[in-house]
């Protein structure tokens, strides 16, 4: 699916204060089965401008279309959030079965498709599990086989790794694009991490610091599948280089993940 | 070696060393915590026997028991059980039911909130029972005014509960859902209600104490049955086995009810 951001601006109003504005005139178009990473200082509207794409928030100006959209009104999308966001009394397969219910899907149906994606994340012999009795990889797995089961045609992430340790994100990360080979969606991806977004993307989106604006997009041209031994290509280093080059510019307003 | 036997033994977990100190594992304790109960019975039972208590004003636990006995056979016992237990039934379920659906509206409205919320702040302090009287005015003396203030006493800590258990969910969860393409309705059954469970039963275990409590002064206030009636009228007669019998079943009630709504939590609120 190509996803068309057309000028979104967005403001908040907080009490009796002047609106704080969170994002100025985003227009950039997430092309089809392409992993668009979305990287910028904290509170430079990341979060905002994926739940205005999610649906889950109205632009003040601006409108998000989505080509090749499918049926029943609503655009086949599927968010993976920061908090994770799983149901703390469904099991993991229930967890994974929520999307599925929505949908009016069978009884039938929807076990085969849990019982696939559990596998496709690796969570086999985990499904009645809760959540609170996994470990942070887990239950990462598990938010992503929810998301992934409802067949997004866009799926949007939110800093999905970011709460995890280092070991396990770089698993994850590997995981991650492993999964998003095999099933190419068209992914809007936001992270903290610049080695991450070069890592997994296709093209990075630099936004500015507050109000976010499109700084810069970066086409990063890296092999796929992508292994670890990427990270040491002289293409991925200088793609770090110019990425840091860009966000210098904003001085020292920003605060930024680690390597 | 010998370095690596010491570490295996260190392997155990602490509670060993803690068991050791203070003697008795698991079973040893539930047999001291019966055995404290049963040593009370038995001196008190003692007391009365060696005569330096009168057993009039305190009937020794086997004269209690044999009264209980007693009533049990020609079938006392049950009439007065039966009458409480289903004042407490329907007034505790009415109670309870309402008590959900208006914490539910409160906490997912904020116009219900400000229409009901200074209503029921104002109302809750008022102890039920000094409803009572107008209540029977309303009701007639029969079985509804019991129910009726049994079920007031009811509603106030679970609306109270689960307006405070639709609140504090996660707004991630609520989010989640939507993204999913939950509506209003399965927001409220998938998502709010299944947060509030928790605080659902922490409201049903306090007003299982409250029904309890307005059950017996009700009955001693206008029944011809009851564990209420049966405590009062007891005193009248001055049969303080019959009593001490009533207020024996009080606690074994107490126990009872209270035990049943922990094993249903464990049952439904399986993530804890």
């Amino acid at each position: 699916m190509r996803v068309i951001l057309d000028n979104l601006s967005k403001a908040f109003q907080n009490g009796d204060q002047a609106p704080v504005e969170a994002l100025r005139e985003i227009a950039c178009t997430i092309e089809e089965n392409e992993f668009l990473a979305v990287v910028g200082p904290s509170g430079c509207g990341k979060t905002t401008l994926l739940h205005i794409v999610a649906g889950l928030l109205c632009p003040d100006t601006g409108r998000v279309f989505f080509e090749g959209s499918v049926s029943n009104g609503r655009p086949q999308t599927a968010v993976v959030f920061q908090e994770l966001a799983l149901f703390p009394w469904r099991t993991v397969a229930r967890n994974i079965e929520y999307g599925l219910e929505e949908m009016g899907l069978e009884k039938k149906v929807r076990k085969k498709r849990v019982k696939e994606y559990i596998d496709l994340v690796g969570l086999s012999g985990f499904e009645r599990m809760y959540p609170h009795q996994l470990s942070g990889g887990m239950k990462q797995r598990t938010a992503l086989a929810r998301a992934l089961s409802l067949d997004p045609l866009l799926l949007l992430m939110d800093e999905p790794l970011s709460a995890l340790d280092a070991h396990t994100r770089m698993l994850m990360q590997l995981e991650l694009s492993r999964i998003y080979e095999k099933t190419r969606p068209s992914v809007l991806y936001i992270t903290h991490s610049i080695p991450e977004a070069v890592f997994l993307a296709d093209r990075v989106l630099v936004l500015s610091p507050r109000p976010g604006r499109v700084k810069a997009v970066l086409t990063l041209d890296l092999p796929r599948p992508r292994t670890e031994r990427i990270k040491v290509d002289p293409k991925f280093v200088s793609y770090l280089d110019t990425l840091w080059g860009i966000l210098r510019q904003d001085g020292k307003g920003g605060t930024w993940g680690s390597i | 070696m010998g370095l690596h036997l010491e570490t295996t033994k260190a392997g155990k977990p602490p509670e060993n060393i803690v068991g050791k100190i203070l003697p008795g594992g698991r079973p040893v304790r539930r047999l001291v915590r019966v055995g404290s109960l049963l040593l009370l019975a038995a001196l008190w039972e003692a007391l009365v026997r060696t005569e330096m208590v009168s057993a009039f004003f305190l009937p020794p636990p086997s004269r209690v028991l044999a009264s209980g006995w007693a009533m049990a056979q020609n079938g006392e016992l049950w009439r007065h059980l039966a009458a409480s237990l289903g004042r407490i039934g329907l007034g505790f379920v009415f109670g309870a039911l309402a008590g959900i659906l208006a914490g539910i509206l409160m906490g997912i409205s904020p116009a219900a909130e400000d229409v009901f919320g200074p209503v029921i702040a104002a109302t809750y302090p008022i102890p039920k029972i000094a409803i009572f009287p107008l209540l029977i005015l309303w009701l007639g003396i029969g079985e509804w005014p019991k129910v009726t203030v049994i079920a007031l006493g009811v509603f106030f800590p679970m609306v109270i509960n689960v307006r405070a258990g639709i609140k504090d969910a996660d707004p991630a969860l609520i989010k989640a859902a939507v993204s999913m393409g939950s509506g209003r309705l399965a927001v409220i059954w998938k998502v709010l209600l299944p947060g509030a469970l928790p605080m659902i039963f922490a409201g049903l275990k306090l007003a299982i104490g409250i029904a309890l409590l307005l059950v017996v002064t009700a009955e001693m206030i206008a029944a011809e049955s009851g564990i209420g009636f049966l405590i009062l009228s007891s005193a009248d007669l001055m049969q303080t086995a019959r009593l001490l019998f009533g207020i024996a079943l009080l606690s074994v009630l107490g126990l009872a009810f209270s035990g049943l709504l922990e094993a249903l939590e464990r049952l439904i609120v399986k993530w804890k």
